[in-house]
């Protein structure tokens, strides 16, 4: 039995939800191995090499794999499939959008988002907006596999010793072509990965008065900045802000929430919180039912308050 | 060029749903079901690609049980051409329905197919993928922004930290997000109008597709429940609690 988890990497670096996905290979048991599927990877590779509990690499390097095209990530992870008795991707938009592909193509169901490991076969996963947790056992030969990051802890970044495999790459599908990307520069950690989270909702009102009164906060405790679906639609925080069932799914060391009433979709992404706090004016916001500490007041006073007060 | 739009039918996403005591499921007995919200989301994109003349049907698609004509209907009140449904009481995996969808799109022949990201009950996040592949068509997953011209679709897609553009060639898999566009309200004549646009029925047998699901559930159990904890009166209150008592600051 061994397990292949594919690695989520920006050529240069691993990205830290493969970590939890290695460590969701370890609970399954067997020898896990990582394959790096990229463009001048190869210090991405020589650091999956390091991670706690990973026997071996596998590097597949092309021009194909720069922008992580489903197609071609699909094609490469299918050609080195038939070794592996479990194919595991972070539950990331780069694993979500490739593992269902390979499922397919071995003829396998996906299970989606795992939060547990029971045993090499059976699983747990959220389902409903984490409303109830479903145990279900993969009747197929492979298991395709993606892993919710907040149901495991990271494995170590360093420690192992793997060696690295250079495997050949496949072709470009040529159907797809990457044209940009938009992405956000900022000193701030990443949502999925932050240890404190400050998350702002509706009440904000507007774009400006959400980063006039959010971001003073996020900087004072080097936060990363999260908002509810409301405060998105309303333009108040860009789209990949969104914290929720169909958002990010984030569970932070501590998540402050100012004015967010707390929708149960929110609330599916960030209850796994260690501490929450809630800071909203309404007395019956739901979002007290799951905040360790409630402060009923305006946001617009309690937020400058409390980067005062830190 | 046809559009294909797989619609699911779901408990509706303001309902919250209860386990069922004996552990084997949630209850979904007299509860609200309407349209997963992300194919709503589909329906409103195809029906404006057609309004722009981009697309000249469009044709909306049901996997399951008979009351998913309803779904239908909805979606043919917004303004898909016809319907299909694919009937059956078993229950339907995400391989299962890519599986249907594959041998629609084989008959029907598309440009494009759209359909949610996930859907809300299972949230699984793996129909459109998987129908990608088994018809070897290119995807764009968890689109915010579609236009369609030359043979070729450029969708803007919500990834993580931002966004990226890509631009496939047709046949293709779209998958919508939520920012894609906000579905218009269907109007009582439009509802009217639905109820006598075409909708063919067919059973799995009729597509020559094997349905029986990969994965058994074992247990539906209930999620830990977290304790509300208190309420402070004040902020210097919560930043001592946070220091103090909970150490995380």
């Amino acid at each position: 039995m061994t397990s292949l988890v594919i690695a989520e990497h920006d050529n240069a670096a691993i990205k830290g939800a493969t970590l939890n996905t290695v460590s969701a290979a370890v609970a399954i048991g067997g020898e896990v191995h990582v394959l790096v599927a990229g463009h001048n990877a190869g210090a991405a590779a020589a650091a999956a090499a390091q991670i706690a509990g990973v026997s071996k690499v596998l590097h597949a390097d092309s021009e194909a794999f720069a922008h992580g095209l489903a197609e071609n990530i699909a094609a490469q992870v299918l050609a080195v499939a038939s070794s592996y008795s479990h194919i595991l991707f972070p539950a990331t938009a780069g694993g979500k959008n490739v593992a269902p592909r390979v499922a397919a193509k071995l003829d396998v169901g996906q299970i989606s988002d795992i939060t547990k490991v029971d045993s090499p076969d059976t699983f747990e996963r959220p389902i409903y907006a984490g409303n109830a947790i479903a145990t279900v056992q993969s009747q197929d030969a492979t298991k395709v596999i993606t892993v919710r990051t907040t149901g495991f802890d990271p494995a170590a970044a360093t420690g192992g010793s793997a060696a690295v495999e250079a495997v050949n790459a496949v072709a470009d599908s040529g159907k797809s072509r990457f044209e940009g990307s938009e992405i956000a520069k900022n000193d701030r950690p990443e949502l999925t990965a932050a240890k404190i989270i400050v998350s702002g909702g509706r009440a904000l009102g507007s774009a400006e008065k959400f980063n006039e009164v959010m971001t003073p906060l996020a900087d004072k405790l080097g936060a990363a900045l999260g908002a509810s679906r409301a405060a998105v639609d309303a333009g108040y925080a860009p789209n990949d802000w969104q914290v929720g069932q169909t958002g990010k799914i984030v569970a932070p060391q501590l998540y402050i929430a100012a004015g967010i009433s707390g929708a149960i979709q929110h609330l599916a992404g960030m209850k796994d919180s260690k501490v929450i706090v809630a800071i909203n004016k309404d007395p019956e916001a739901p979002i007290f039912s799951v905040a360790d500490y409630g402060l009923e007041a305006d946001l617009f006073t309690a937020v400058p308050e409390l980067v005062k007060a830190l | 060029m046809k559009v294909l739009v797989p619609v699911k039918r779901v408990v509706d996403y303001n309902v919250k749903v209860r386990v069922k005591s004996d552990n084997t499921g949630v209850d979904i007995a007299n509860v609200k079901m309407s349209m997963n919200p992300f194919d709503e989301i589909a329906v409103e994109e195809a029906v404006r690609l057609k309004e722009k003349g981009v697309v000249s049907e469009v044709i909306a698609v049901s996997c399951g049980v008979s009351q998913c004509q309803e779904t239908l209907r909805t979606a043919m009140a917004i303004g898909a051409d016809r319907a299909i449904l694919v009937e059956t009481a078993e229950e339907l995996q995400p391989l299962a329905v890519a599986k249907l969808l594959k041998a629609l799109v084989d008959k029907e022949q598309p440009g494009l197919v759209i359909l949610g990201k996930q859907a809300i009950d299972d949230d699984c996040n793996q129909t459109g993928q998987m129908l990608a592949a088994l018809a070897d068509l290119p995807q764009a997953t968890f689109a915010s922004k579609v236009e369609v011209a030359d043979g070729r679709a450029k969708v803007t897609r919500e990834v993580d930290g931002g966004l990226e553009t890509l631009s496939i060639s047709l046949p293709a898999v779209i998958t919508t997000d939520l920012r894609l566009n906000e579905p218009r309200y269907v109007t009582l004549p439009n509802i009217m109008k639905a109820k006598k646009k075409q909708l063919d029925i067919f059973k799995p047998e009729d597509l020559g597709v094997q349905v029986a699901p990969r994965i058994k559930t074992l247990k539906v159990s209930e999620p830990p429940k977290r304790s509300a904890g208190i309420k402070v009166p004040d902020v210097a209150t919560l930043v001592a609690k946070l220091k103090n008592e909970a150490k995380v600051i």
